[in-house]
């Protein structure tokens, strides 16, 4: 019964995959270490562009990479944190401001969420509703770079936060089709935050980190500086754009492209495949086409190039490109494309690697897979969240919980 | 013959004090210059030439050129370029007097049928030797008036192009998105011929209004020459006080540009931006911020200049020289002539009759309100599906797996359009 506090799930309806993975706490004293003890995963058909089009197949979809999970994992699993993504997720930063009143000046626990509530009351559209309202720094009478104020003295307390919202039907799509198969959403978890937690240590955000996500439907991206999240983006553009760009360039239907993709893909047009071409065979086995590598590069290598550069334009905008001096790490299922990384050193002009997860442990092959980076995120968020509610508890509430979930489970 | 541009008459300044005439060439080209007449091109000569006797007649021109020989009888070239193209060889003498004295010449025509395709690059040249600059704004047939004419418009536009200083084009078929399901035909070649008309204005208040930022022809030259390529053209105008984000906007949707994508692929682009007094500094640059951005390849020609007629409103010209889908190495003169040849070869068919013989002509500041209104409605209807019915004839490209989605636009770019195709790489 205790048991089950320690497993935390994350699952991710991804536009090509439904991916669970069940990770156990470790018992250590500390609670830092995480193991993975179950991974799932199934194709998925019923989302585009990261987002539920056709609820009936997305919902069998995540049935079976769930009980893929729980009978690799030997365990039933009643709650997950749910990633989310879509063109319609927004990040920006807000302030908020709360004066001390307290006679001695001195900043109480109190006053701190005071004005990190302050900081979350945004004028929204109505449609929208706020997925996360991430703490960056506290400011206490102007005074910069403050990560946690209590006990200090001050009369004018401000926080800034990093909003992302999205839209509220869409985000309950979801969640709604998780709820049917009678699991319960813990939280929602905005997938390129889950792959920034996943993929960083702590040097890394402090030094100032970007994270791109290329999945299949969607490009999430984090940018880390100074230790806090400082910019989120979504575009809705990833390896099915690639696919489509394929079919469309080689005219061959778009399983063939995808498979092409995979088999002859590159991210950069080198000299060695110039002139080079392959012949596909149809079903019975007969030359069907003649396909180009050069071109089958090159419309890949455009797609990319693009990806990057309207990532990089954002960036350019919201001024943060000096912020980054730990780099550029990729993940998702493009990671897995050749010659990734060259190519968006290219375009970024800044060091670029392929991101591993850190301080995980447990199955190696979910581990070292770019695809899974999202699903082991969530799962590190799931953690850190279970964590911080755990050490809040007293122990009289914590029996009185305890107790109680006796009482309804009976 | 390129060398020509740098004839003494090439250096025009001031630009006012030049002679422009202006052609109608063909029936077409005397229906769209009708059309012109009256409006406000003061200070043009109006010349139509034609070998229809009648089209000629109801026309408002001043002057009027008949190309007649006893083969025709009267009755015009019986859709042949190549009978066109011997009547204006023969009467070579007869159009370079008229061309006399010229400074500029713009030749307008609709390609397709027998004068128009066939008089006009003989006139052209014929103007070329006069020393005057040439500059032919042509349109081609709708794609429903058969394989035959659009072969004789493209061959005819291939000539043109090899004599004329630049070669401003309008493919009638991309109007279709500009216009209502419901309009009759006259009224469909009536506003193909006003965007012409547009076009020809806009070229000429670049030439005479007095510019803040001038554009010089020969810049205008440079761009739609030497390019073997299509130029494309539009024109909005907007008012209020969101003026220049508005103008931007019904840019990118315009059809004629390939709702943007012709911008993106473009190799030059000329912009004329126009206002009435208050225009101001800021709204240029904002316009031309946002037209840089669409275009990050493309050699930017701009110009701005003040017309105290336009109270309010502000007009912007863009002529796109476009990369073509084919690059099209023609050498000048020898290869056209053969293209003119193969054209007789495949026989005469006898099509008595262009297609512009509309002889009334409206009035072209209603038009050009009509064409905006036309314009804007265009982009609201958008999420109809009766439209996107006609769309889809148009633009070849399809979505694959995203054409049921909600589309990813990012700063007026179809993402799912593949990249290679918005960029206009060329996979040979």
């Amino acid at each position: 019964m205790f048991d089950d506090s320690s497993i935390v799930v994350g699952l991710e309806i991804g536009t090509s995959k439904v991916c669970a993975v069940v990770g156990e706490r470790n018992a250590d004293p500390a609670g830092t270490g995480l193991n993975i003890i179950g991974l799932g995963q199934a194709r998925s058909r019923g989302v585009r562009k990261g987002e539920i089009v056709d609820p009936s197949q997305a919902e069998e979809d995540v049935r079976n990479a769930i009980v893929e999970a729980e009978q690799m994992a030997d365990v039933e699993i009643r709650n997950v944190y749910l990633g989310v993504t879509g063109a319609h997720l927004r990040g920006f930063n807000n302030r908020g401001v709360h004066p001390v009143v307290s006679a001695d000046r001195e900043i109480s626990e109190d006053d701190v969420q005071d004005v990190v509530k302050n900081a979350k009351a945004i004028n929204l559209p109505t449609e929208n509703s706020v997925v996360h309202a991430i703490r960056q720094h506290f400011f206490v009478d102007g005074q910069d770079g403050v990560t946690n104020p209590v006990g200090m003295l001050g009369s004018r307390l401000e926080v800034d936060v990093h909003v992302v919202h999205g839209h509220t039907n869409r985000l309950q799509n979801a969640i709604r089709l998780v709820k049917g198969l009678q699991l319960e959403v813990d939280e929602i978890v905005s997938n390129g935050l889950a792959s920034s937690l996943a993929l960083l240590s702590n040097e890394q955000k402090e030094l100032g980190a970007l994270v791109i996500d290329i999945g299949g439907g969607t490009t999430d991206y984090v940018v880390y500086a100074n230790g806090v999240i400082k910019h989120t983006g979504v575009l809705a553009v990833g390896g099915d754009h690639i696919s489509n760009d394929l079919a469309y360039g080689l005219k061959v239907p778009l399983s063939r492209a995808e498979k092409l993709k995979l088999e002859f893909g590159s991210a950069q047009v080198d000299g060695e495949c110039r002139g080079k071409a392959v012949t596909i065979t149809n079903e019975l086995g007969l030359p069907f086409k003649t396909i180009n590598v050069e071109h089958l590069r090159r419309i890949m290598s455009l797609r990319l190039e693009e990806i990057f550069q309207l990532v990089g334009q954002d960036l350019e905008q919201s001024g943060l490109f000096d912020y980054l001096r730990g780099g550029v790490f990729l993940c998702g299922g493009c990671a897995r494309v050749p010659q990734i990384a060259p190519l968006a050193e290219q375009v970024l002009q800044m060091p670029v690697s392929l991101g591993q997860t850190n301080s995980v442990s447990g199955l190696k092959s979910a581990l070292d897979q770019p695809e899974f980076v999202t699903a082991i995120g969530l799962v590190k968020f799931g953690s850190f969240k279970t964590r911080k509610r755990e050490g809040r508890t007293s122990l009289v509430s914590g029996i009185k919980g305890a107790l109680g979930s006796l009482w309804r489970r009976s | 013959m390129k060398a020509k541009t740098q004839t003494p008459v090439a250096v025009l300044e001031p630009a006012q004090t030049q002679v422009v005439k202006i052609f109608g060439v063909g029936s077409a080209g005397v229906a769209m210059l009708d059309a012109a007449n009256g409006a406000d091109f003061t200070g043009a000569d109006f010349v139509a030439v034609n070998t229809d006797a009648a089209s000629l007649a109801s026309s408002s021109a001043p002057v009027k050129i008949q190309l007649e020989t006893r083969l025709l009888r009267g009755l015009g070239t019986g859709g042949d370029p190549e009978r066109g193209r011997a009547i204006a060889e023969e009467q070579f003498v007869t159009l370079k007097t008229a061309c006399e004295g010229a400074g500029v010449v713009f030749v307008v025509a609709g390609l397709g049928g027998g004068a128009g395709s066939g008089i006009s690059p003989v006139l052209a040249r014929a103007a070329k030797e006069t020393g005057a600059l040439v500059l032919a704004f042509v349109t081609l047939p709708f794609a429903c008036e058969g394989n035959r004419r659009q072969q004789q418009a493209q061959s005819g536009l291939d000539l043109l192009k090899s004599v004329a200083d630049g070669v401003i084009c309008l493919p009638c078929q991309k109007t279709f998105k500009l216009i209502d399901e419901n309009t009759s035909v006259l009224d469909t070649f009536r506003i193909t011929n006003g965007l012409l008309v547009e076009s020809v204005r806009g070229v000429w208040r670049l030439l005479t209004r007095p510019g803040l930022i001038r554009i010089h022809f020969d810049d205008l030259c440079a761009l739609v020459r030497d390019r073997h390529s299509e130029s494309v053209f539009a024109s909005v105008e907007a008012t209020g006080p969101a003026r220049a984000r508005e103008i931007v906007e019904k840019l990118i949707a315009h059809p004629l540009l390939d709702e943007g994508r012709a911008l993106a692929e473009s190799e030059a682009v000329l912009v004329s931006l126009m206002g009435g007094r208050e225009l101001t500094m800021a709204e240029v640059n904002r316009v031309m911020e946002q037209i840089n951005r669409q275009c990050e390849r493309a050699q930017i020609i701009m110009g701005a200049a003040v017309d105290e007629t336009l109270k309010g409103r502000l007009s912007v010209t863009v002529i796109v020289a476009r990369q073509g889908p084919i690059p099209m190495e023609l050498p000048p003169l020898a290869a056209s002539g053969n293209a003119g040849e193969q054209v007789t070869s495949r026989g005469v068919v006898a099509r008595p009759g262009s297609r512009c013989s509309s002889p009334t002509a409206p009035s072209a500041p209603e038009q050009r309100e009509q064409n905006l209104d036309r314009n804007a409605g265009a982009r609201a209807r958008k999420p109809n599906p009766k439209m996107r019915q006609a769309q889809l004839s148009l633009a070849i490209v399809s979505k694959g797996r995203f054409d049921k989605s909600e589309p990813t636009i990012h700063k007026g770019e179809d993402l799912d359009i593949p990249t290679y195709l918005r960029r206009g790489v060329a996979l040979n």
